[in-house]
């Protein structure tokens, strides 16, 4: 992982960010470089992703789905890593970065949760402070992250501005950030942000896709002929698509939220609509907004991917043709996240459902599929039931009209 | 420096500076479209009523980084009231012959239309100057370039994280003033304790012969009358007058009322 650090990916990325920040940045920068090829940080941080983190994470050969499909797919278990999903893997290795940097505070956003529970449990092992804000509407929504992250001893601050959900949550984090850049350090939990998150995030994802290539290497003794995954800011697509990058020959396929669907407004999909790049928390990349550039807001049924903005690498990749993206909506995923608790016995993320749900119900016939199933979905019990009931009774109603 | 007509925003800049008649320029900060298009029309000319040398029009946007509550929540209600560039560069228009006009707008609003085309609606408005507060100095090489062939002065920001040697290049680039930020922090009302002026002052000055302007957190006659002290040569008073502009029946007297108060702090 030696040599420079990316601060644009082609046209995207940068650091747009007030004057104030860019010395942090600078530093935070110039402390990666060093880190990620200093062996002993390496070490530190690979035996706490075996010891804590439970890492490698398997592949599981999803034999009843790929029945029903008509070809293989191998599942990659980011869902069984310690907190539940592969944000841990960031937050672990931002921790241990920032204490290297001697920063005693750590500050962090969450839209479902995963990430603040995985900066809380980072935070909780290393004796650190703990901030992070979340959208008041993801409070509501994914409350028992919220509860998890309050034992673990971080204080959640419930953001109420805007739609109240991940994009105010980032900007709310950036602004504490901006007020303690001195003694805080801000653990951005996807592959968002100014430079040099994007590439830290990336680099720090990177394991998913180093496993899981080897893996299928040593299962199957080839290649898979697409890696999907789910996409909000996008970490881990990008964690998982880095391996294979020079696989020329294995597609990469990004799936977005389409909400209610990609012909109105309701739906967090930007790279899928390709609109004009944008300046969105701290890089230019793909982002939803007006003609006269103001941020619109997404939506999605999860919490995870009802963001505005696209990490700045995924727009090169698309650009370059490299990768493809494409959208599914709320009710493809839901119906996907079902199905996967009735044919493999695995309650999936609404996140990575939509990876899921675009393999169930639009992929072209594959052969063998490698999908990253990114986390698991405990934490969206109560909304996938309060959705299903309000879905029941209305169909109930429509029964009775008739 | 570039070359500048007797008429850029440049010039008209250093003349306001010039014939400032306190120790420190008084630049009045005000939302456009806040409360209402026409009460921030109204809030703009009863601060050049007060005299205020400058004033900064800032256009609302969805997501300011670098803007407290105050300011945040004055965008968002200016949004929903419909406001959009059109209308603030009206505002702009209509006080740019009595006084310099700096405006204030989000690196993405720049962007959106294309830096050259937003550039040539300010100078169509009249505005003398532009300051993007997240479009630090790397970002920032082509946008000068656009602002400098039309004579819109491109006005940077210190910060009081901001190392020497950046300073030295930030400053190198700087036109019309230069805006330190008095804070480590956001837009908003802050006690004087928090306050670094003099540091800040002292850092600067040894890099630019351009005016060096106080913002973020000047809210009183005390704040006023310290930065003076401190050798300001311009204050910028922000988010205290969109507070009285929001709790106030008549915002342009109310905004009036609060500016001519602290102004009496602008004396040696």
């Amino acid at each position: 992982m030696a040599g420079t650090i990316e601060q644009r990916f082609g046209p995207y990325g940068g650091r747009y960010v007030p004057e104030t920040l860019m010395p942090a940045l600078q530093e935070l920068e110039a402390a990666w470089s060093q880190a990620r090829v200093d062996r002993s940080f390496q070490a530190q941080l690979s035996a706490q992703l075996s010891e804590f983190a439970g890492r490698p994470t398997p592949i599981y050969p999803a034999r009843r789905l790929s029945e029903q499909l008509g070809w293989e797919v191998l599942l990659k278990r980011e869902d069984l890593n310690h907190t539940g999903s592969h944000k841990l893997n960031n937050a672990l290795g931002q921790v241990l970065l920032a204490q290297r940097m001697g920063k005693r505070r750590i500050i962090a956003e969450t839209g479902a949760g995963q990430h603040g529970v995985a900066t809380a449990t980072a935070c909780a092992r290393c004796g650190l402070e703990c901030v992070v804000y979340m959208g008041a509407e993801d409070v509501r929504r994914q409350r028992p992250n919220v509860q998890r992250m309050a034992l673990l001893g971080a204080r959640v601050v419930a953001v109420q501005a805007g739609a109240r959900t991940l994009k105010e949550a980032v900007s709310a984090a950036i602004r504490d950030w901006v007020a303690n850049v001195e003694s805080t350090h801000y653990v951005i939990g996807s592959a968002v942000g100014p430079a040099p998150y994007p590439a830290l995030v990336r680099d720090l994802q990177r394991v998913i896709g180093s496993e899981a290539r080897a893996q299928v290497l040593e299962r199957c003794g080839r290649l898979p002929g697409r890696v999907i995954a789910c996409v909000g800011g996008g970490s881990n697509a990008i964690g998982i698509f880095s391996a294979f990058l020079e696989d020329a020959q294995v597609q990469l396929i990004g799936v977005e939220a389409g909400g209610e669907g990609l012909a109105g407004s309701r739906h967090g999909a930007p790279l899928t609509v390709r609109g004009r790049p944008g300046v969105l928390h701290g890089s230019l990349s793909a982002v939803l907004q007006d003609e006269e550039g103001q941020i619109r807001e997404a939506h999605s049924v999860s919490a995870g991917l009802d963001y505005p903005g696209a990490g700045p690498e995924h727009a090169f990749l698309r650009d370059s043709g490299r990768a493809r993206y494409v959208a599914v909506t709320d009710a493809q995923a839901l119906a996907a996240f079902r199905k996967l608790c009735r044919l493999e016995g695995i309650i999936p993320a609404l996140e990575s459902a939509h990876a899921l749900a675009w393999l169930a119900d639009d992929a072209p016939p594959g052969e063998l599929d490698l999908l990253c199933l990114s986390g698991r979905g405990d934490k969206d019990l109560a909304e996938v039931i309060a959705l299903s009931e309000g879905a029941a009774g209305a169909a109930q109603g429509e029964l009775e009209g008739r | 420096m570039s070359a500048t007509t007797p008429q850029s925003g440049v010039a008209r800049l250093a003349e306001a500076f010039a014939a400032r008649r306190r120790p420190a320029a008084l630049m009045p900060y005000v939302m456009g479209g806040f409360p209402t298009l026409a009460d921030s029309l109204a809030i703009a000319r009863a601060c050049i009523e007060v005299g205020a040398d400058v004033i900064e029009l800032g256009v609302p946007y969805s997501d300011p980084l670098a803007d407290g509550p105050v300011i945040q929540a004055a965008g968002a209600r200016a949004l929903a009231g419909g406001a959009d560039l059109a209308g603030v560069l009206e505002v702009a228009r209509a006080i740019a012959p009595e006084v310099p006009v700096v405006v204030m707008a989000y690196a993405n609003m720049v962007l959106a239309p294309g830096a050259q085309r937003f550039l040539e609606r300010l100078r169509i408005a009249g505005a003398s100057g532009l300051i993007v507060p997240d479009l630090p100095l790397e970002e920032s090489g082509r946008l000068r370039a656009i602002a400098d062939a039309l004579g819109i002065a491109l006005v940077p920001l210190i910060a009081p994280t901001t190392p020497q040697r950046r300073l030295a290049q930030i400053a190198a680039c700087a036109r019309g003033f230069l805006y330190l930020v008095s804070v480590t922090g956001t837009t908003g009302e802050r006690s004087l304790e928090e306050l670094r002026y003099a540091e800040l002052i002292a850092a600067a000055r040894p890099h630019t012969q351009l005016p060096l302007a106080l913002g973020f957190g000047i809210a009183s006659a005390e704040h006023a009358r310290a930065a003076v002290q401190a050798g300001a040569e311009g204050v910028v008073i922000g988010s205290r007058l969109v507070r009285a502009a929001e709790a106030a029946e008549r915002p342009a007297e109310a905004v009036a009322e609060v500016l001519a108060r602290i102004a009496e702090g602008l004396v040696r």
